[in-house]
This record gives structure tokens, C-alpha cells and sequence, in this order.
């Protein structure tokens, strides 16, 4: 009897939901649940070992040659916002995953995913503003794809790009390459693109418009890669933010990373955007930001680097990586307390209060 | 205070000068104390702290953030823990009952800065952690029927009910909307008439206010499709079940200082005199929480039981007196079960009879259900500060934020999510130092 009731107990408690029943929007968030999907449902169904590396890019050897390749879908809402577009996000996008395994990026697909219905002058404009910065990232439009689906199963606009590019011989970044005593570096402020983005969807208005942070970083990881071989990964830090990125890191590597939150840069209206609104800039997606795990020795040379180019003016060194709390990103605070930085399993949400 | 009122004497705070006037002095002869705004002596201490020159410096001082930062700020944070160091001469047990406030003593580790015979334990003040399962469920509910919108503050969504969640309703084809303000929701039901719009009202006095002005604007507009699912909650008759508790060792409490804003501390001051015990209402930045954590102990050290104001800059003696108003035109005070504690009598708030076409629970013929809590789950004793989230045997293994087994894990405000996001790390080596 004791044992039925027992079982009864845990038949009704509010245990987790079973994962695999639907797919919720959290499964693509870039957080936990994301994660798992990847983890529990892609990497065995695929199994590769490029792919197993769970880099922005996976970078395979073809004829002595190695190439980095990736591929990136966007679903942004609204499709323009301050500082951007989903043509040139989709452009920057793909860019970075190539320049986050230190490759040239050189090929690129375009793939237009539109509702029926659409506007041709909106699409017109999306299309000027892809050219425009795939021509000013240097990276060319090679092969594309067009489909229409009907009104109502799309949500106006998505579009998908991949891109090819060539990485140096003997570099070999990995967010699995972390080690003991290595800096964190970061190229500037956070939370700009996600709260521009959600600024724009709320109606929320400041006193000055917060712009996204949308650009190509190939440039800036070019002048970095220039002084030294000793980094070691480098991350863009887009959905699921600087926390995310940061604590695949530290899985991947199983080591620590504790960061020093003062030295976190962010700008005024995006921290006062966030507190109205209850959210951790923590979490919220950049588009033109990187980190960069490097050797001790190979700090000043690399934050010089980064300073002495436009996209990274503001870089700071922002932690170290440790040997202690594998797998967990800590963080010193404001008050010089500790605490841990975890990841969120989903969405951050607007709170009750 | 209201500069060139004479006469006014309630004492907004320590950022008077430089504060916008958002309390109004409801009685110009209730005084009440608060230690940084004159230089009276106590107890043969001049009351004019250290912190309270720095946090005027640090006013004054160009700060990025006003009124955020310079409660964020070591030098003054580290000043008042020192303070409480220096008072402290035995063991204090002190809860803070919001979540918010927990989440900040978490977040920002105070506890690391306190001595170690300050105890914090963690009260019942997550709304969305003790909304019953029950009422869960019946969202649930809802939220499946087609011909419903069910509308909802974001939190609520991750929730998990006895069977599912809302997020998985949503998924599965049911329309589930997040605002940041049930007007939002009223405004649907104007828009779309042919659908059945019901937010989901749950919270303290903080939210009540909002939900009461929703329910009687869509009745001022004849929308006889928006609908509120009421589970509101009230601060003060927690306290009193903690109070009256045998095992009760709570010695002294910070009051909710949003809870207060709407609702004054009136009644804390009633439930401190009652019980004899120290009552601060407290802010939710690290300051804030340092401050009233001082407060309460210059209290206890000195035997002394008041309701005091630490967060008067947004709280006066009486509150928001417009936004009680439509609280009391709309809802009536009813016993509420609340999920880890059980029923407390007259707890809660449901819609008045006259409002009963609103009515969730009415409308669409919601029966009574009873969900029993997993048997494992301690967190009546954790919401009670008994017992500490990391004392729990299934904590951050069969008890996660993903997998919540009971109330404090369901939200990030709740103390045990708390600990779990926060303090899942080896301890610091060392407490950090008056450097």
C-alpha cells in the first residue's frame, strides 16, 4: 500500500514536462533547452565530429585546405530596427560564425524564405541592405534560393545563409581549447541588438534610441590574429547572450571562468531599459560583439589590438579562467561578493512585478 | 517630504533632496523613524551613520545610474554591513518575505558581507511560486479551449501545473498572449470581440491595483468577453501564520517594499505592536536590503519593536490611497490556499458579486479540484525559514528550476531557484574586506 501511494505521489507531482512532446519556442532560445535539442536530438542523428565540437562553424579539410563553414537562419521581428535590418543581420551573422574560428569569410548563400503577400518594396530595401554589407564584408554572394509560402505560414520574411571561408594553417580555436590562468576578453558594450530589438516590439522609448550592434567582426579578429597565435576561442555572443556563450565555454573546456562585473561594459540606456523591464543584459543577444579566450601572456597585445580597431574600442579584459567550479561561470560582483552566472533554460520573461 | 510645506514631517529618505515627490504625507502627525534623516540620538549613538554621508556623496556624485547605482555601491554596502557587525551581539534570525528581495540578497551575495550570526531565511513572497497548482491547472484549462485567450504576465508561463504548462498549450495550438499590463489584456478583448480573453490575475497588493482597474475599465466598456482568473494573494496574514507558528524563529522581518507602496505599512505597524516584533519595510537594491538589515538590528539590540521605513522613497505610512480604492471596489478579502503553505484564512482577494460576469472561475464553470503537493518537497518549511533550500535532499538533484518539485524552485524568485541559480559554486575563499 505504502508503496502505491507512493507511486501515486509521483504520478501527480509537478515533475518535469516530458522534453520531445512539443517543441516550445524556449527550444530556441540559445539557452538550456537549446542546448539539450542539440545535444539529445541533432548531434547523435548526425554524428560527425566537425559538428560534435558545437563551434559557430565547423571547419573541415578538403584537399590540404581548411575550410570553415556554417550556416545561420534569421526570424527577426520587426525586420528593420535601429542599427539594422534582417539583410544585413543575415550577412553580419554568418560572417561572425566564420571569423569566430579565425577564418577569411569568402562564400556566401542567400536564401529568401517570403510570405505570400509580402511587400516588393520592403523586400526591394531588404535586398539593397544584404548587398550592401555582404560588398562591405568583402564576402560574395554566390548561390541562393527563393520560396513563397502561402499567406499566413510564414511570418513575412525569413531568410537563411551559409557561408565558406578559409581558415590560416596551424589556427585551431575551440571552445573546447579554454585552460587555467587564461583572460576573458570582451570587444564592448552588451545587450545593445536584443534590447533595440525588443525596444522596437515593446514601443518603448528613451531619450536616446538604443541601435543594435549589428556588424562584421572578421576585420577586428584579422587585427587580433595579427599579434598573437595564443587565443584560444573566440564566441560572438548572439542569442542566449554573454552568460550562454560563456558557460559553453566552461563545459566544453570543464573549466571555471569567473567573471569581474564591474568590468562588464554596458550602455546606460540598455542597463535602464533592462531594469524596467526586468531582464539580465547578461542574457540578451548582441550582433557585433566577441569574446576571445587568451593565453596570460597574450592579454595586452590582443586588448591593444582590439582597442586599435573600430569595432572593439571599448574591448575590456572581463575574467579569468579558473581552475576551480568546472563547467560554471561564476562572477564577482559590484559589492566583491561571488555568484554564480547560470544558464537560462529559456527566454528571459517579463516578470509579474 | 513636500519642500515648503511646513508642517509635513514624514521623512522620505535618505535621496530627499534630489528624489521626485512620489509619497504624500497621509497623516502630518504620525511620525516615523528614519535614521539617516535627522541626527537624534539613540541608545547614546549619534544616528547620523557613516553610511548615510556616503550615500549622500554618492547622490551628489555623478553616478550613470540615479537611483539604481548608488544602492549598488561597495563603499556604502560595505559601511552598513560593518555597521551591523559592530551592533550585532548575538544571533539573529531575519526574513525578508519578497522575492524580489531575495533575489538581490542572492544575486548580489549580502550574506557574504553580513557577520555570521546574522541569519536570513527566506519568506513566502514569490507570487508565483505559491499560486496553487489548482489554479494552474484551471489556466491550463483555458488556455486549451478554442475559443479562449488566456492572457498573462510572461513568469506565470513556465509554471508547471500537475499535467502540463502553459508554454506547452501554447505550443499545442492554444492562444496564450504575454503583456506587461492587463490593460493589455483589455485591449485584446475590445479588439477581438469573437474570442473569450481571460488574464490570468495573480500576485500581492502590488499587481491587485492593475487587475482591479482592468476588470472595471472592461466593465465601464461593456466587454462582456474579458474574463479574470483571480488568485491574489495578501502579504500580512502570511506573517501572521509565520508569527503564530510554535515553531516560528523568525526575529525580525523586512517588509515588502512594493507591497507597501500600494498599501502603506500600516499594517506592519499593527503586526509589529501585536507581536513584538521589529517590522522594516525595505528596498530591493543591495543598499536597501543592507539598510533595513541594520535597522531591524539597532531594533533587536535595542529591544525596541517597530515598523520602521527604510524604502521611503517610494513608501509612506498609507500608501497609495487610489490604488486601495479600486482594490476595494473590485475585490473582497476570502481565505486562499497558497501552494507550500495550504489555506490561510482571509488571504486572499476574489472579484465582489457585482463583478461576477469577469469571473473565470464563473464564467466557465471552473469546479473545485484538490492537487496534493509531492510528499518530498520541504518547502513549506523553507517558505516558513526553517529550513534552508540547500538543507533539502532532492535540491539541484530531483529538485531543479527545470524540474520543479515544489513551490520556492518554480521562479526565480523563489529561495530555492534562488540558490540554485546563485550559489551552486565552491565558497569563497574569503569574505570580501572593508578594502
Amino acid at each position: 500500500m505504502a508503496e502505491e501511494s507512493k507511486i501515486a505521489a509521483t504520478l501527480t507531482c509537478p515533475r518535469s514536462l516530458p522534453a520531445g512532446e512539443t517543441v516550445l519556442l524556449g527550444h530556441g532560445s540559445g539557452g538550456r533547452l537549446t542546448s539539450e535539442l542539440i545535444r539529445e536530438l541533432f548531434l547523435p542523428a548526425f554524428d560527425s565530429a566537425a559538428l560534435a565540437r558545437l563551434d559557430d562553424q565547423a571547419v573541415v579539410s578538403v584537399n590540404g585546405c581548411r575550410l570553415a563553414f556554417t550556416t545561420d537562419s534569421f526570424v527577426v521581428k520587426p525586420l528593420f530596427f535601429p542599427g539594422g535590418d534582417i539583410g544585413s543581420l543575415a550577412v553580419h551573422g554568418t560572417v561572425n560564425d566564420l571569423a569566430m574560428g579565425g577564418a577569411t569569410p569568402l562564400f556566401l548563400s542567400a536564401a529568401f524564405i517570403i510570405e505570400e503577400g509580402f511587400s516588393m518594396e520592403e523586400l526591394r530595401r531588404i535586398v539593397a541592405s544584404f548587398r550592401e554589407a555582404a560588398r562591405t564584408a568583402g564576402i560574395e554572394v554566390v548561390t541562393g534560393d527563393t520560396k513563397v509560402v502561402e499567406r499566413g505560414s510564414g511570418d513575412g520574411l525569413f531568410i537563411n545563409t551559409s557561408g565558406i571561408g578559409l581558415v590560416p594553417p596551424g589556427l585551431a580555436l575551440s571552445a573546447n581549447q579554454a585552460r587555467p590562468g587564461d583572460r576573458v576578453l570582451l570587444s564592448g558594450p552588451i545587450g545593445d541588438h536584443g534590447m533595440a530589438i525588443m525596444a522596437q516590439r515593446e514601443g518603448l522609448e528613451f531619450e536616446t534610441t538604443i541601435h543594435s550592434d549589428s556588424a562584421a567582426l572578421h576585420g577586428l579578429v584579422g587585427e587580433m590574429l595579427k599579434v598573437t597565435g595564443d587565443i584560444r576561442c573566440m564566441r560572438d555572443p548572439t542569442r542566449g547572450g554573454l552568460a550562454s556563450a560563456l558557460n559553453e565555454i566552461a563545459g566544453q573546456s570543464q573549466v571555471g571562468i569567473e567573471l569581474e562585473e564591474s568590468a562588464i561594459p554596458i550602455h546606460e540606456e540598455v542597463r535602464g531599459a533592462c531594469e524596467i523591464l526586468g531582464l539580465d543584459p547578461m542574457y540578451v543577444a548582441n550582433e557585433g560583439k566577441l569574446i576571445a579566450i587568451v593565453a596570460p601572456e597574450a592579454e595586452e597585445a590582443v586588448l591593444q589590438a582590439m582597442r586599435g580597431h573600430a569595432l572593439g574600442r571599448e574591448s575590456q579584459v572581463i575574467g579569468t579562467v579558473r581552475r576551480d567550479n568546472p563547467g560554471l561561470v561564476t562572477m564577482r560582483t559590484v559589492l566583491g561578493t561571488t555568484r554564480v552566472v547560470d544558464m537560462l533554460a529559456g527566454d528571459q520573461l517579463p516578470r509579474i512585478c | 517630504m513636500r519642500r515648503g510645506q511646513p508642517g509635513a514631517s514624514l521623512s522620505p529618505g535618505i535621496f530627499q533632496r534630489d528624489s521626485p515627490d512620489i509619497t504624500r504625507p497621509c497623516d502630518p502627525n504620525h511620525r516615523h523613524l528614519c535614521p539617516y534623516e535627522t541626527k537624534v540620538k539613540v541608545g547614546g549613538e549619534p544616528r547620523e551613520l557613516a553610511a548615510a554621508s556616503l550615500l549622500r556623496s554618492a547622490a551628489s556624485s555623478s553616478i550613470a545610474m540615479k537611483y539604481v547605482d548608488e544602492y549598488r555601491d561597495r563603499r556604502i554596502a560595505l559601511a552598513l554591513a560593518g555597521e551591523v557587525a559592530r551592533r550585532a551581539t548575538r544571533d539573529w534570525v531575519l526574513m525578508e518575505i519578497c522575492g524580489g528581495q531575495t533575489h538581490t540578497i542572492m544575486r548580489y551575495g549580502l550574506d557574504e558581507l553580513l557577520p555570521p550570526c546574522i541569519h536570513l531565511v527566506h519568506g513566502p513572497g514569490c507570487p508565483v511560486c505559491v499560486t496553487p497548482l489548482e489554479t494552474i491547472d484551471k489556466a491550463v484549462d483555458l488556455a486549451s479551449r478554442p475559443e479562449v485567450t488566456l492572457v498573462s504576465y510572461g513568469d506565470m508561463l513556465r509554471v508547471p501545473g500537475s499535467r502540463s504548462d502553459l508554454f506547452h498549450v501554447k505550443a499545442a495550438g492554444g492562444d496564450v498572449r504575454i503583456v506587461y499590463s492587463p490593460m493589455g489584456a483589455v485591449k485584446i478583448a475590445a479588439a477581438e470581440p469573437q474570442r473569450k480573453v481571460v488574464f490570468f490575475a495573480v500576485g500581492f497588493e502590488t499587481t491587485a491595483p492593475p487587475n482591479a482597474m482592468a476588470v472595471w475599465q472592461a466593465r465601464r466598456l461593456g466587454l462582456e468577453n474579458f474574463f479574470l482568473l483571480v488568485s491574489h494573494v495578501l502579504v500580512p496574514p502570511a506573517i501572521r501564520l509565520l508569527l503564530r507558528s510554535p515553531e516560528n524563529q523568525v526575529q525580525g522581518f523586512i517588509a515588502p517594499g512594493h507591497v507597501c507602496t500600494v498599501m502603506g505599512y500600516r499594517q506592519y505597524d499593527q503586526l509589529a505592536r501585536e507581536f513584538h516584533v521589529p517590522i522594516v519595510v525595505g528596498g530591493f537594491e543591495p543598499v536597501d536590503l543592507l539598510e533595513a538589515i541594520s535597522m531591524l538590528v539597532t531594533q533587536l539590540e535595542a529591544g525596541r519593536a517597530v515598523a520602521e521605513n527604510q524604502y521611503a522613497r517610494s513608501v509612506s505610512y498609507c500608501g497609495n490611497t487610489a490604488a486601495q480604492q479600486i482594490v476595494e471596489l473590485v475585490f473582497e478579502v476570502c481565505d486562499r490556499k497558497w501552494r507550500g503553505l495550504g489555506a490561510i484564512p482571509q488571504s486572499g482577494l476574489r472579484l465582489r458579486p457585482v463583478f461576477a460576469a469577469h469571473d473565470a472561475e464563473k464564467a466557465f464553470g471552473l469546479g473545485e479540484i484538490t492537487i496534493p503537493e509531492p510528499p518530498e518537497c520541504i518547502s513549506a518549511q523553507v517558505l516558513q525559514g526553517l529550513r534552508r533550500p540547500t538543507e533539502c535532499p532532492a535540491f539541484a538533484g530531483r529538485c531543479t528550476p527545470q524540474s520543479p518539485l515544489g513551490a520556492p524552485m518554480v521562479s526565480a524568485e523563489g529561495a530555492c531557484a534562488a540558490y540554485y541559480h546563485y550559489r551552486r559554486h565552491a565558497a569563497p575563499v574569503s569574505r570580501p574586506g572593508n578594502g
